[in-house]
């Protein structure tokens, strides 16, 4: 089970913000969908895992890419040729 | 030749998000056909939302690989269709758009969350449309709607400029109202692109044969459990009878991992998603993120007041998936179980040809009956195996049941789609006489 004040931490840890009002609801549904995770409490630790997908790699060569201008036609903020983002410190 | 057309035939259904009036084609194998994208596929030029607001206003600057291969082909594309935002739903309710209504009653969800492609399909306004299937999103809507879809192998299609959600278990696939129409375009869509690094050199040259004689079919007992419908049993079941009846074998068999492919189905996907949707921060793309405060603060708002409640839901089940202290109990066991799955398809497949069962467990529900997270997600048990092992699978309509489409599903061997297109051609060619 886990409480509404974990359910804050981790909509924070995701970058969300959930209104207060709603929290209630949130960690109801969150709890019930949990208790049915626990399904996979039967399946064995340890046990190999899957690793049926697998990468493939090319060699690193630059080519074109995508046009400046039409990239920067897209971001809210931006200032020149910059993407502008919110204030770090 | 290539030319235009005017696409204005009117969408009662609320499929599209975004419609072109005046429709640019070219030559080739599909010179002229009208075709429908799902809003998470990348069109240069169009507006491609994923169905949400934090992506409102985003035109991408190029094409997802799937939508090039199909203006070379001579398609035409008509516009974006509506989802569930970012494919997160069973319904197409979830979209920020409102939702679609499903052409076969249209009081009735039409599935999801291709929703709006099944519904643009089956509503006559285009012979075929693309969507994405990650635990089912193409083949619940074409069961839904009464049409047929097709999720191929993974891999096989390239997810270049598919707007990722679950990376592992997706694959873009075509949604059309007949057999033939969904490997027309199976056929220009597959095959090797560099771009997508998990991409096969698989092509795909097929046309559908209805020859299935000693095809062998494998029945899990599990497909047709608790939760399934009755009366979808049935029908199903006379549908499997159908292919015995042209010279298939039925072999009933079982899958014990289908008790826990659901829970390591929805640990996955969202795991995946908390770090996919990372990405939407209103600086790159979508609407700005407010530059004079600091940066969490920002995000918080931004993504607050932008994602709807299922994607905030997916976003924090997954981070608390892969949280210190929670990943060995939830994602490591969802991957022990993923190969569980896997594992079980490898044995029956390699005694049975395909496997047949239905594609949902029941027909499609009145708009807003749902509301519980947990109950939505028990709907996709029948759906979601196949993305966890990457095999193709296919939805055929297999009739009715009270005015609602009913789908029977075939599942194959990897990279052998070939074998689930014709066992459903060959069903779909006998009830069509």
């Amino acid at each position: 089970m886990v409480s509404e004040t974990e359910i804050n931490d981790i909509a924070n840890l995701a970058d969300i913000s959930i209104p207060k009002e709603e929290l209630g609801t949130f960690t109801a549904q969150f709890n019930s969908i949990l208790e049915y995770f626990d399904l996979l409490d039967a399946v064995e630790a340890g046990s190999p895992e899957d690793t049926g997908r697998y990468n493939i790699f090319r060699e690193d060569i630059v080519e074109p890419s995508l046009d400046q201008d039409a990239v920067l036609s897209n971001p809210g903020s931006s200032e020149d040729e910059f993407i502008k983002g919110p204030r770090v410190m | 030749m290539a030319g235009t057309f005017t696409f204005d035939a009117p969408d009662r259904w609320n499929a599209f998000l975004y419609r072109q009036e005046t429709v640019r084609y070219g030559d080739g194998a599909l010179q002229g056909l009208p075709v429908a994208i799902k809003d998470n596929i990348s069109t240069a030029g169009l507006p491609t939302t994923c169905g949400s607001r934090i992506l409102e206003g985003y035109v991408p600057p190029y094409d997802a690989h799937v939508v090039t291969l199909l203006k070379a082909a001579g398609a035409g594309i008509v516009g974006k269709t509506n989802m569930d935002e970012f494919g997160m739903g069973t319904t197409t309710e979830n979209s920020a758009y409102g939702p679609t209504a499903n052409p076969a009653d249209p009081g009735r969800v039409p599935g999801g969350s291709s929703g709006g492609s099944a519904a643009a399909v089956a509503g006559g306004l285009v012979p075929a449309a693309l969507g994405s299937d990650t635990g089912g999103s193409i083949r619940c809507p074409a069961a839904f709607c009464g049409i047929v879809g097709l999720k191929p192998t993974y891999s096989r299609v390239s997810r270049y400029g598919l707007i990722a959600y679950s990376n592992t278990l997706e694959q873009i696939g075509p949604l059309a109202a007949t057999v033939s129409d969904v490997s027309r375009v199976m056929a220009v869509i597959a095959g090797h692109d560099r771009r997508d690094s998990t991409s096969a050199d698989r092509p795909y040259t097929h046309t559908p044969s209805a020859e299935i004689r000693g095809t062998r079919v494998g029945v899990p007992a599990e497909f047709f459990g608790e939760g399934v419908d009755d009366a979808v049993g049935e029908r199903v079941r006379d549908a499997i009878a159908v292919l015995e009846h042209l010279g298939a074998e039925i072999v009933p068999c079982t899958m014990p991992s289908m008790a826990f492919a659901l829970a390591a189905y929805y640990v996955t996907c969202t795991s995946e998603a908390s770090s996919n949707l990372a990405r939407f921060d209103g600086v790159r793309y979508g609407p700005a993120v407010d530059t004079k405060k600091q940066w969490h603060a920002a995000f918080r708002e931004l993504r607050g007041d932008r994602f709807g409640k299922e994607v905030q839901r997916r976003i924090m089940l997954g981070t608390f998936a892969l949280s210190a202290g929670y990943y060995g109990k939830y994602y490591a066991k969802a991957q022990v179980a993923r190969k569980a799955v896997r594992d079980d398809f490898t044995r029956v497949l390699s005694d049975v040809d395909v496997i047949a069962g239905p594609t949902m467990p029941t027909t499609a529900w009145r708009l807003g009956e749902k509301s519980d997270p947990l109950s939505m997600y028990l709907s996709d048990i029948l759906t979601v195996p196949a993305n966890l092992a990457g095999v193709p699978a296919i939805s055929v309509p297999c009739g009715t049941i009270n005015g609602l489409p009913a789908g029977l599903q075939i599942i194959g061997r990897h990279f052998e789609d070939e074998q689930v297109v014709d066992v459903a051609y060959a069903y779909e060619q006998e009830v069509l006489r």
